[in-house]
């Protein structure tokens, strides 16, 4: 009998698996999908949030942890622990020479994310080339790894883990056991039941896009739930961006955002505005289009600019429907015509002028129009005009296992012996909704070692006890 | 496709200049066009090279930019190992395969005479036909100017098998039109891809970046990928040997020709001559370099690059081992009956390279530096967009 199971093989499992190993476990690590989709949603990740009093590295000046409190405590509005995620901020400082001493690399921030230079550590080839490093560690530091295998249920004694269940009906047992097999995003189903019906009749949720992994069935999360595991957070929420339309069903990734709303206007299938625009700079903004757009009719929505535009904004994947004039642009995305050409010479006439300038809050808005758009505000008059259409993208649920500071399962309250969790099974604890750039990696990491490090001690306790 | 591609390609060959007005793109242009666009909506691989910060400043990509961007790719593997678009992913995304693809058509596009491009098809093919037409040229000379093959030459000295100036009169004009006719490719390429002007601090960086092979360092120092996604220096290096390997014996000919011009010394030189050491140790880090290469080369990840290619690849590895080797052979076969024959051997060899220098992988050398060179000027020009995800 192996002492830590692993079951997962993103970030989180990852780390978790390497720091039991480094603590002197034997260690079994199960993956769900097959090699080449190993990884889960790591693979599409690109930096880690870190805490810094100083530069380091490719970190500019300073980012002190109550700076990066405040930051988390804006964006959920409060639903988060203070506690839990003040550990992870803490970790966040000291864990890249542990990630370095197993292979991970990084790189100055990339060309068009220079917003996060100073908060965000950019992993060299993205969260694929990470998941590649923690995957080499783990084989030459003797870790098992098996792929294609898919737990279902797990096995417990009271509140102690005692073996998994895989999908071919084995029964594997371990001393202590990490879940970290992610959210639920990619299981249709359960999104249906979360999201339910709206007013119009529709289910929003069979329109949503997945940007990352097709193996996040959530099969673990909801197994331990219905097994009576404390769950914290509310299953709609969730990690959702709008991307382009035309994204592939999953593992779009990141190439399928679209960054040119703040340049232009939004409109939904009747032609018609419906956020400001030029509410915040847009990488402060991005996470609340999914929602925006999810409630729209039929889940879309049209992002349109002008030739202005054009070489401002990063490079979208598909190229956006391309037209000289408004109404051929209407005919060409299918939108009501006149209503659309209302909507836009409206904004167009509610155009104050200013000093136009993307990099700062300027002072081009619109007077008059509901609703506003308070920045970057200029006529839509220049053509060629492009419109991209946009569907709400889930990168990752919140609902998850409720955990202390050991990254312990709790049942009715008390913590298990033998049973933690990390990774997007338990972010929902730091993060109950809202999102900030490169924070699911930190909660991951620091959990996910947590986690490993508890699990090994947990063994070495059975160990003890049956000795 | 492959037809149009054909048609096309014919139409340019007899277009004056050897080129149509409108550059059309081939199959394997556009394939890299479409990459290079999902790339550049998410550049995670930036650190790695040079060409994906070459690849942010640019939003379109016209067959000069396709054909500029495959030739500063040196295959590393690192961005395939690492992306999240790879196959079995429907984006289908592998920039060192069609990087690859793209950089023989460039060579052949840009040879001179441009006919002679068509040799880059079958290269594998072409080079043992050299090396075949090389070796019996040799033989056959030998058995027409002197006695029987395996026989001591009357003071070990090779000159009396070839007469000195029969030998400069057979090697100078094939390593001389090798010469022009690379230069003249590589002066179309480098007007194709409008490159601005060379300063020396862009000289001198794109040298440190050829002579350092520093794009097989994975841009975090551990080396580039060859099996798998780990990452190993031993290509670095194994090119290293065989590029100061090649620089080492084309000293060793320099030198030796001054001592014979310039001072009127003949060969053969003694072992502690300038020449003999640096042809020996030219000779040996080939082998060493051309041997690790082709071990390499065997064992390279079937994704990672352009199978097609490994004929050409390994062809001009093997010709270069034994050009290395034969010479080398030839050192130690001084006044001994084997003479004459190794003497066959090693010039066969000699002809067979300089004659297929500019229709083979010898040519990525010359693109690849001037790839490097249009970068290390494009990269201390402004950057003309102002892209952020702002």
């Amino acid at each position: 009998m192996v002492d830590v199971m692993v079951i997962g093989g993103g970030n989180a499992a990852l780390c978790a698996a390497l720091m039991a190993r480094e603590a002197g476990a034997s260690v079994l690590l199960l993956e769900a999908s097959p090699r080449e989709w190993r990884g889960g949603n790591s693979q599409h990740t690109r930096n880690l949030r870190c805490m810094h009093d100083a530069p380091q590295d490719v970190l500019i000046d300073a980012y002190p942890e109550e700076e990066y409190w405040q930051d988390l405590l804006k964006v959920t509005g409060g639903i988060t622990d203070e506690k839990l995620a003040r550990l992870a901020i803490l970790a966040s400082s000291t864990c890249r020479d542990w990630m370095r001493r197993h292979g991970v690399h990084f790189q100055p921030p990339l060309s068009g994310a220079l917003h996060v230079a100073r908060t965000n550590a950019f992993f060299m080839g993205g969260g694929k080339a990470l998941v590649n490093a923690y995957f080499r560690s783990a084989e030459k530091l003797g870790v098992q790894i098996r792929y294609d295998t898919p737990v279902v249920s797990v096995e417990l004694d009271g509140d102690r883990f005692v073996a998994v269940r895989t999908a071919k009906d084995e029964r594997i047992t371990a001393k202590s056991c990490v879940l970290a097999a992610g959210g639920f995003e990619s299981n249709r189903e359960w999104l249906r039941e979360a999201w339910g019906q709206n007013a119009r009749g529709e289910w929003p949720s069979d329109n949503f896009l997945i940007r990352g992994t097709r193996f996040n069935e959530g099969v673990l999360l909801k197994y331990m739930i219905n097994a009576g595991a404390d769950s914290i957070g509310d299953p709609t929420q969730a990690h959702m961006v709008a991307i382009d339309a035309r994204a592939p069903l999953y593992d779009g990734g990141i190439c399928t955002r679209i960054d040119c709303v703040s340049l232009g206007v939004v409109v939904n299938r009747e032609g018609e505005r419906f956020y400001d625009e030029g509410e915040d700079f847009w990488p402060k903004r991005y996470a609340i289009w999914g929602r925006l757009v999810a409630q729209q009719p039929g889940q879309i929505s049209y992002s349109i600019i002008d030739q202005t535009a054009i070489g401002r904004f990063m490079p979208p994947v598909f190229s956006g429907t391309t037209a000289n004039t408004l109404l051929e642009l209407a005919q060409k995305l299918g939108l009501p015509e006149q209503a659309f050409i209302k909507t836009v010479d409206d904004y167009n006439a509610a155009c104050r002028p200013g000093n136009f300038d993307h990099t700062v809050l300027d002072d081009c808005r619109t007077e008059g129009l509901i609703p506003a758009k308070t920045h970057w505000a200029r006529p839509i008059s220049t053509a060629p005009f492009y419109g991209y259409a946009l569907k709400p993208g889930v990168t990752f649920t919140y609902l998850g296992l409720k955990v202390n500071e050991h990254a312990a399962v709790h049942f009715g309250g008390r913590p298990s012996p033998n049973l933690f969790v990390a990774g997007e099974m338990m972010a929902g604890n730091v993060l109950g909704k809202g999102y900030t750039a490169g924070v699911g990696m930190a909660i991951g990491t620091a959990f996910g070692r947590i986690a490993g490090t508890q699990a090994a001690a947990a063994a070495k306790k059975v160990e003890h006890a049956t000795a | 496709m492959q037809q149009l591609e054909a048609l096309i390609r014919e139409a340019r060959e007899q277009a004056p200049g050897g080129y149509s007005v409108i550059p059309i793109l081939s199959v394997n242009e556009t394939e890299v066009g479409r990459q290079m666009k999902i790339c550049n909506s998410c550049r995670y691989c930036e650190g790695f090279c040079a060409v994906f910060p070459a690849m942010t400043r640019r939003l379109e990509f016209g067959k000069a930019d396709i054909n500029y961007l495959a030739n500063l790719c040196h295959n590393c593997g690192a961005c395939l190992h690492a992306c999240q678009y790879a196959p079995p992913h429907e984006f289908a995304v592998n920039v060192p395969q069609a990087m690859a693809k793209v950089r023989v058509e460039t060579y052949a596009d840009y040879a001179w005479p441009v006919a002679l491009g068509a040799l880059y098809k079958r290269n594998g093919l072409f080079l043992a036909l050299a090396l075949v037409a090389g070796l019996t040229l040799f033989l056959m000379l030998a058995a027409g100017l002197q006695g029987p093959l395996f026989q001591a030459p009357a003071g070990g000295n090779f000159y009396s098998i070839f007469p000195h100036n029969l030998m400069v009169g057979l090697f100078a004009p094939i390593f001389l039109f090798a010469l022009l006719s690379l230069s003249l490719g590589v002066r179309r390429f480098w007007k194709d891809v409008s490159p601005g002007t060379a300063t020396a601090d862009a000289v001198g960086d794109a040298a440190d970046k050829v002579l350092r092979l520093k794009f097989l360092d994975g841009g975090h120092g551990e080396g580039c990928n060859n099996a798998n996604d780990s990452f190993t220096l031993t290509r670095r290096r194994y090119h290293h040997f065989t590029f100061y390997g090649f620089m080492l014996c084309f000293a060793a000919t320099s030198v030796a020709t001054l001592y014979h011009y310039l001072f009127g010394w003949e060969a053969p030189y003694g072992f502690t001559s300038l020449p003999k050491l640096l042809g020996i140790a030219g000779g040996v880090s080939l082998l060493i370099g051309t041997t690790g290469l082709f071990a390499l080369n065997l064992r390279r990840h079937p994704l990672q690059g352009d199978a097609a290619q490994k004929p050409m690849d390994r062809g001009f590895i093997v010709l270069l081992f034994v050009t290395a080797a034969s010479g080398l052979m030839l050192m130690l076969s001084r006044g001994t009956p084997v003479l004459r024959l190794t003497l066959c051997v090693h010039l066969g060899a000699v002809m067979a390279l300089f004659a297929t220098l500019p229709y083979g992988k010898f040519a990525h050398g010359i693109f690849r530096s001037a790839a490097l060179l249009k970068w290390a000027i494009e990269k201390r020009q402004p950057n003309s967009l102002q892209l952020s995800d702002d």
